[in-house]
């Protein structure tokens, strides 16, 4: 057998985006409207009273020593509850990062209009174990000067702000 | 065990805004399949399908939705879903089925339609990070590849515009599949001139959004032995997930994928991957990701991909040949869809029906991986004539 043009032909589509648009095709839009409220667990909901302090928190595993962001109940590599509790600096290096055009629904941001583009990026937290990094946003930089290895340190909403979030810190900035 | 062959394939044309409903894609694949090798649906015994997420298509248990399209109707059907990497272990999870003896056929589905979701369904994905520590960040799965991209460049000192020769090579080589979407002869240049998504990702570095079907069928040695003279056996299978704490991976080197493919490898007793593999359809969603995979599949040494790339190795023409159907950047990305078309293009290949896609030299083995998940699964299917 061989795939040809003729098998194919009966899934030939000229639609087009602007066609569902403009109400040329029947279309369904349907909004959902689903309201989630999530626990937060033991592990995180400690993470998350800590960053309301101002202060970030990592939960160690007694059998390979690592120590984890974001604190686990258990260690997936150990399968095993995890050991005690420690504070971690909310200082790190810039493990890989992004220059992002877009949103988080691939929507364009206006980056001739002057919006400056995202730079999320993977930071190792000082005090963790190596590699043990979180996502974060980085700002207050030149989005073509971020590098591999970059110091950089949280800057955290006012207190009166925070509310025990990840977002209760803005984004990392460069140290020296 | 018993040995597997696949002895059909249907595969639809990958369309961005398909007229078809899903399920009327998915009769469009199983028809093709059971045509390919005169067979009906009564012949089949038990029916698995693959498709990724129900958010796309907006119906939620989507398996069952599908069921009937995939010729379930009153047969032992499951879905199965790995995200990206679901098309290649579609063909595992038949592989169980016939391999254990339970059944002596089974049709493998999969399906994907992804224009439903609107206006874009990069959207439906923000719901796959950890809902605490990821989801307030808004992420979404541009920036994580391109996060990804840029570990692997910066530690192997890639540059961009090696990376973008994947792009060049599997457009160019999707001019010859009379399925793909996004077929074209396209420079670097055009590469590195495309609209920057999420740098180091441009436009042209990320397969399209797709809809489309495909199917096989496999069948137990004695019932493939009839149904064909040119069974193709599937001779190893892997799959392997890593820890979804995405960000504590070196995200350079896809461990899973190498675990995946040792497995599979074991199996079939392949020793040297890369001399023994003759071609090979290792999952490219992006550029960077087909080299990142090459890597993982042991198929040259890490750090050594873009070299390879360059050399051109990796061309239809080389000595191993990678993505000869054109890939998930040139024939198009429907999700499960995907990793089954690569199925059915290496069951092409080894057959010697690819057409104007054959790759030279006669091909006798294998093989097609896919990826997916928070970019922890690899799935990989070893395959033989």
């Amino acid at each position: 057998m061989e795939i040809t043009e003729k098998d194919v032909a009966h899934t030939t589509s000229k639609l087009r985006f602007d066609d569902i648009k403009k109400g040329k095709v029947l279309s369904v839009k349907w909004e959902p409207k689903l309201n989630y409220a999530w626990d937060n667990g033991p592990a995180l909901g400690r993470y998350l009273a800590e960053l309301k302090n101002g202060r970030i928190i990592a939960k160690k595993c007694d059998k390979c020593h690592r120590t984890m962001l974001p604190p686990r109940m258990f260690c997936e590599l150990c399968w095993r509850p995890t050991g005690r509790w420690v504070y971690v600096r909310d200082t790190g290096i810039v493990n890989t990062w992004v220059v992002s055009y877009v949103d988080w629904k691939a929507g364009r941001l206006n980056i001739e209009g002057g919006v400056r583009p995202f730079t999320p990026a993977i930071i190792e937290i000082d005090g963790t174990s190596k590699g043990m990094g979180i996502l974060h946003l980085l700002d207050e930089v030149d989005p073509w000067k971020i590098s591999r290895g970059m110091k950089v340190k949280a800057v955290w909403k006012p207190v009166k702000e925070r509310i025990g979030a990840i977002t209760d810190i803005k984004y990392f900035k460069p140290v020296k | 065990m018993r040995r597997v062959a696949i002895v059909g394939a249907g595969l639809t044309k990958f369309v961005r805004y398909a007229q078809e409903t899903p399920k009327e894609l998915a009769y469009e694949g199983v028809r093709m399949a059971l045509d390919s090798c005169e067979m009906k649906l009564s012949d089949i015994e038990c029916v698995v399908h693959g498709t990724a997420p129900d958010a796309f298509d907006g119906v939620h248990m989507k398996g069952e939705y599908l069921s009937d399209a995939s010729g379930a109707y009153r047969k032992p059907y499951m879905r199965h879903y790995v995200g990206g990497g679901t098309g290649v272990l579609s063909p595992i999870h038949g592989w169980f089925h016939v391999a254990s003896g339970m059944f002596d056929t089974c049709l493998v589905v999969t399906e994907e339609k992804m224009s439903c979701a609107y206006p874009h369904p990069a959207g439906a994905f923000l719901t796959i990070f950890d809902h605490t520590t990821e989801q307030p960040l808004y992420p979404t799965l541009i920036w994580i590849f391109a996060i990804e991209m840029n570990r692997f460049m910066t530690t192997h000192g890639y540059r961009k515009e090696d990376i973008a020769l994947v792009a060049v090579k599997n457009k160019k080589n999707a001019i010859d599949h009379p399925s793909a979407q996004l077929a074209a002869e396209i420079t670097v240049e055009d590469v590195l001139n495309s609209e920057v998504m999420a740098w180091p990702v441009n436009r042209l570095d990320i397969s399209p959004t797709s809809d489309g079907a495909a199917a096989i069928i496999l069948a137990a040695e004695h019932v493939a032995r009839r149904v064909t003279e040119k069974p193709i056996w599937i001779d190893g299978v892997g799959w392997a997930l890593d820890t979804a704490y995405w960000c504590t991976r070196d995200l350079y080197y896809p461990d899973y994928v190498e675990v995946a493919a040792r497995q599979a490898y074991k199996m079939s007793g392949i020793r040297e991957p890369s001399k023994e593999i003759h071609v090979a359809e290792p999952y490219d969603p992006f550029t960077y990701k087909e080299l990142h995979h090459i890597e993982g599949l042991q198929l040259c040494k890490r750090g050594e991909s873009v070299q390879m790339l360059v050399d051109g190795v990796t061309q239809r023409t080389g000595n191993l040949p990678c993505c000869p159907s054109g890939g998930a950047l040139g024939v198009g990305n429907p999700i499960a869809a995907t990793g089954l078309m690569k199925i059915i293009e290496i069951f092409l290949q080894l057959r010697e029906e690819a057409g104007k896609r054959q790759v030279p030299g006669k091909p006798t083995c294998g093989l097609a991986q896919a990826w997916g998940d928070l970019m922890q699964v690899g799935t990989v299917v070893v395959m033989r004539s």
